[in-house]
């Protein structure tokens, strides 16, 4: 039913991660089945750049018109970069969840930590959970 | 499952997203809520209030059984098919419901909530035994809210026979012929119409509306309209624990005179005593987002009082937050919330917020 990359691994709470090629840098989002539950966003809070943060540590906020919900770091690492565009165009959290949609990178900072993440079949069973 | 209305199939033929709201199954939105509020704020937008509850006063007494039932004064009615606000109070003065009242060639016509069905009944059906009237409820009737600056004239377009009478309404104004009934009346703030349709005609009327170019809209949108145009939603921003004075509902109790009703007493007495809270706007230019339940702090020499927003959002024609919220009347043009931990500043307003597409506080 819903749309979740096969590339991808993700949390339990809808945040998707992308282990970019430099094998360094992980990409964090909401999934596309997250933004449909909160409907219209408009308001996005991240973490800043050059901030340490840890696997689980609340990383930002987004605000829906509907709802608040928390945004949880994936795995542990430096911040290295923060989607700007997101402050004008927040809407694009619901258009495109997995591209232009990302909420910040991350430089990863414990390898090991990857293997705690869900792929894709394990996080289509949460969604399934989830409508039920 | 819920009660469903005449048009649920409609609905899900246009991609809603239905929810329970009162019991009934209905349309959360059907896509994107902003882009409806959007649609009824610009040009119009339509939603299906069917669920909503139309009761008939019939009988020789019903003027002064509602005289006696309802806060306003229906004799301000001098006009056939006007309408009017009011809360219905219990003894203590405390709001049981609002609703629109009107007036027809006979007698009068009752709206109230969907959610407050069965106690409105029970209460209208007690107070009624002293009076010479009949209570008749009309489930048979669909409603449809058509709302935005172009509303009217599409509902005109699509309803060719009835489009004088429609021109003919004043503001707060439903009249009816051949079994439907035209309303300028609304809960977003723009001009537009609910008009109450026999359930046989509603699924046409509503697939007409849609090809003339008018917007499904749902629940969600219907919540950011009424809030930016500073519309009370019971059960939020009013309810059986305050009075109408205490929920920016002043202008709804007509206290003078030598009519009584019922709470007319309590609320004598409260008015007498002097408020303690008050129900007010709140706006936050900046980012965040003020949502009911959150604590609002006010400062005062005497140190710090507390009140709490009763429904806010993110208003999609402002491009910020706003709310409404009951304060302590000691509070001035500012005050704080409590935002997930972190206080923030708001400025405290009269509402509306919005009318007619702008923004209109100060």
């Amino acid at each position: 039913m819903s749309n979740i990359p096969g590339e991808l691994k993700y949390l339990s709470s809808h945040e998707w991660v992308r282990i970019e090629d430099d094998g360094e840098t992980a990409t964090v989002g909401i999934t596309f089945h997250a933004q449909s539950l909160l409907g219209d966003v408009v308001f996005v809070e991240l973490p800043e750049v050059g901030a340490n943060i840890a696997a689980g540590d609340e990383a930002g906020v987004v605000e829906s018109v509907k709802a608040a919900s928390d945004i949880f770091a994936p795995i542990s690492g430096e911040v290295i970069a923060i989607n700007e565009e997101l402050e004008d165009s927040p809407e694009t959290v619901n258009s495109e969840p997995y591209e232009d949609g990302w909420f910040f990178k991350l430089k990863i900072s414990d390898k090991d930590e990857l293997a705690a993440l869900m792929d894709a079949d394990a996080y289509a069973e949460v969604c399934e959970a989830d409508a039920h | 499952m819920g009660n469903k209305t005449s048009l649920y199939q409609a609905h899900l033929d246009s991609g809603a997203k239905v929810v329970d709201f009162g019991g009934w199954d209905m349309p959360l939105h059907y896509g994107s809520q902003l882009e409806e509020h959007h649609f009824v704020r610009k040009s119009s937008g339509m939603f299906d209030v069917s669920h909503m509850t139309i009761v008939d006063v019939e009988g020789p007494d019903s003027r002064p059984f509602l005289r006696y039932l309802l806060a306003n004064d229906v004799d301000k009615l001098t006009i056939e098919g006007k309408a009017l606000y009011s809360g219905m109070l219990n003894e203590e003065g405390k709001v049981l419901d609002d609703l629109i009242v009107y007036r027809m060639p006979q007698d009068y016509r009752l709206v109230v909530n969907c959610a407050t069905r069965e106690k409105d009944l029970a209460w209208m059906a007690k107070q009624a035994q002293r009076f010479n009237v009949t209570l008749v409820e009309k489930p048979e009737l669909a409603m449809i809210a058509v709302q935005g600056p172009e509303a009217i004239d599409k509902v005109k377009a699509c309803r060719s026979e009835d489009a004088q009478l429609i021109e003919s309404l004043s503001v707060f104004q439903g009249k009816e012929r051949g079994g439907w009934m035209y309303c300028r009346t609304g809960y977003t703030g723009e001009d537009g119409l609910e008009i109450l349709v026999p359930e046989a005609d509603a699924v046409a009327f509503w697939k007409q509306l849609e090809a003339a170019g008018v917007h499904p809209c749902g629940l969600g949108s219907r919540d950011t309209l009424r809030l930016e145009a500073g519309m009370n939603l019971y059960g939020s921003d009013m309810d059986e624990s305050v009075t109408p004075l205490e929920s920016n509902m002043a202008w709804t109790v007509a206290l003078d005179g030598a009519r009584d009703f019922i709470g007319k007493r309590a609320l004598l007495a409260q008015k007498e005593a002097g408020l303690c809270m008050r129900l007010k706007g709140l706006v936050l230019e900046s980012r965040g987002v003020l949502r009911g339940h959150q604590k609002v702090i006010v400062t005062t020499e005497s140190g710090e009082l507390a009140g709490e927003i009763t429904s806010g959002t993110f208003s999609p024609t402002l491009g910020y937050s706003v709310a409404l919220a009951r304060v302590p009347t000691e509070v001035g043009d500012a005050c704080e919330v409590e935002i997930r931990g972190k206080r923030v500043q708001v400025s405290v307003v009269a509402p509306p917020f919005v009318r007619n597409g702008q923004r209109v506080y100060k």
